[in-house]
């Protein structure tokens, strides 16, 4: 493929962001963006395991054969979410907590096996390690804004990692007192992805022209 | 009495899609049509009770045992594709119609998070292998549910007119919301007036 370098990082961020655009991972986009916090830990989670199942796909792609590749492709990601999952346990537990059941899904988060298919298995290890990283970010960033959204009013708060005497949570003066309540809550996130998905279908007819 | 306030919690109280977020991918992107829809709810209904039971068995009588629970994750969803697989050949050979009728919604499935999640939430809820069952079959019913709802309000909203920028996904991820906000009523209140 004739991709340079830089699309196919920018890509990922932008153009073909995997959460608006492509409209994968949407479960965790949903369940985890509660907290701020949980939206760094799900994104740091979904970041790692993508750049390694990306390298190890394509690393083994004249290996793997053909018509056992999914069950090859899960197994793969399979094992680093259990690695994540171990480490985080070991070293973020308040995160691990919130996450939750999120956590081990990530198994099953198309954007992984998407990325495993449709790119690292048919290009080289450093384009691989590129798209993931890409991708990586693309998921991360969108999962903070929607978690912003939510948290900032929802709840009036942002939550960050308790460091030092700061207890990592910063509370908006007015929101905090009267916050949106149905953000936080299914109904709420479900409507505010739908006007953020309408918002990039608009911004992208526009630049179109 | 418990099998139904369980029946009736994961099928309205704690709905799988609408306040768990589990399955959004199909239930946004398989809600075109209802008779599709149909189709999605009634072979994850079939996977996730099979699921249950066979995670249930792995969890207690293998992982355990062998104090290897930290696979969980590893063995759930290897047990689950194979089931897919599984399942899908044996309904090709001795049922045609019904491989027709649910034959390429299966490979789906496969990463279906609401599968692998209810077999999670078995394992860490605590359930019993019965119970583990039933939640399974009343969380494949939710999804079902909440999937052929979602269809008939899309198949509605096609002829209706909405403006260009919320065609399709959008106006989809909003009645959604406005379907969540209306399954709020179903809450633990609820349950304890029925079952007194």
């Amino acid at each position: 493929m004739a991709t340079d370098k830089k699309t196919i990082i920018t890509r990922g961020l932008f153009k073909e962001n995997p959460v608006f655009i492509l409209m994968l991972g949407l479960c965790p986009t949903l369940g985890v963006t509660t907290q701020v916090v949980n939206a760094l830990g799900m994104g740091a989670g979904v970041i790692f395991v993508l750049i390694f199942s990306n390298l190890l796909v394509s690393m083994l792609k004249s290996v793997i054969p053909s018509n056992v590749r999914i069950p090859a492709y899960i197994v793969i990601i399979a094992t680093f979410v259990t690695i994540v999952e171990m480490v985080m346990h070991a070293y973020a537990p308040s995160v691990y907590q919130s996450l939750g059941i999120f956590l081990p899904l990530i198994v099953v988060n198309c954007i992984i096996l998407g990325r495993a298919e449709a790119f690292a298995s048919k290009n080289s290890m450093f384009d691989s390690f590129l798209d993931a990283i890409g991708m990586g970010s693309g998921f991360t960033l969108a999962i903070l804004l929607i978690s912003l959204i939510r948290e900032v009013f929802g709840s009036g708060t942002i939550t960050l990692f308790k460091i030092g005497s700061f207890d990592g949570v910063i509370e908006i003066p007015l929101l905090y007192t009267y916050p949106v309540r149905i953000l936080t809550l299914a109904a709420g996130a479900l409507a505010l992805m739908g006007y953020l998905k309408a918002f990039f279908v608009w911004y992208g007819n526009r630049k179109r022209g | 009495m418990f099998y139904i306030g369980l029946f009736i919690t994961y099928i309205f109280i704690s709905n799988i899609v609408l306040t768990q977020f589990l399955g959004l991918c199909p239930f946004i992107g398989v809600s075109k049509s209802s008779e599709s829809a149909i189709g999605m709810g009634m072979a994850v209904t079939f996977v996730m009770a099979l699921a249950s039971i066979i995670t249930y068995l792995v969890y207690h009588f293998l992982l355990v045992p062998l104090n290897l629970t930290y696979l969980q994750t590893l063995s759930f969803i290897l047990v689950i594709a194979s089931l897919v697989q599984f399942v899908e050949m044996v309904i090709q050979k001795n049922s045609p119609s019904l491989y027709q009728a649910l034959g390429i919604f299966l490979p789906l499935i496969t990463t279906n998070c609401a599968v692998l999640g209810i077999a999670l939430i078995n394992i860490t809820e605590g359930y019993t292998f019965m119970q583990s069952f039933t939640a399974g079959i009343a969380s494949g019913i939710g999804f079902t549910l909440a999937i052929v709802l979602m269809s008939n309000i899309r198949e509605q909203l096609d002829m209706a007119p909405v403006r260009k920028s919320f065609k399709g996904v959008p106006i989809a991820f909003i009645s959604g919301g406005l379907m969540a906000l209306a399954f709020m009523a179903f809450d633990k209140a609820l349950l304890a007036n029925l079952l007194g």
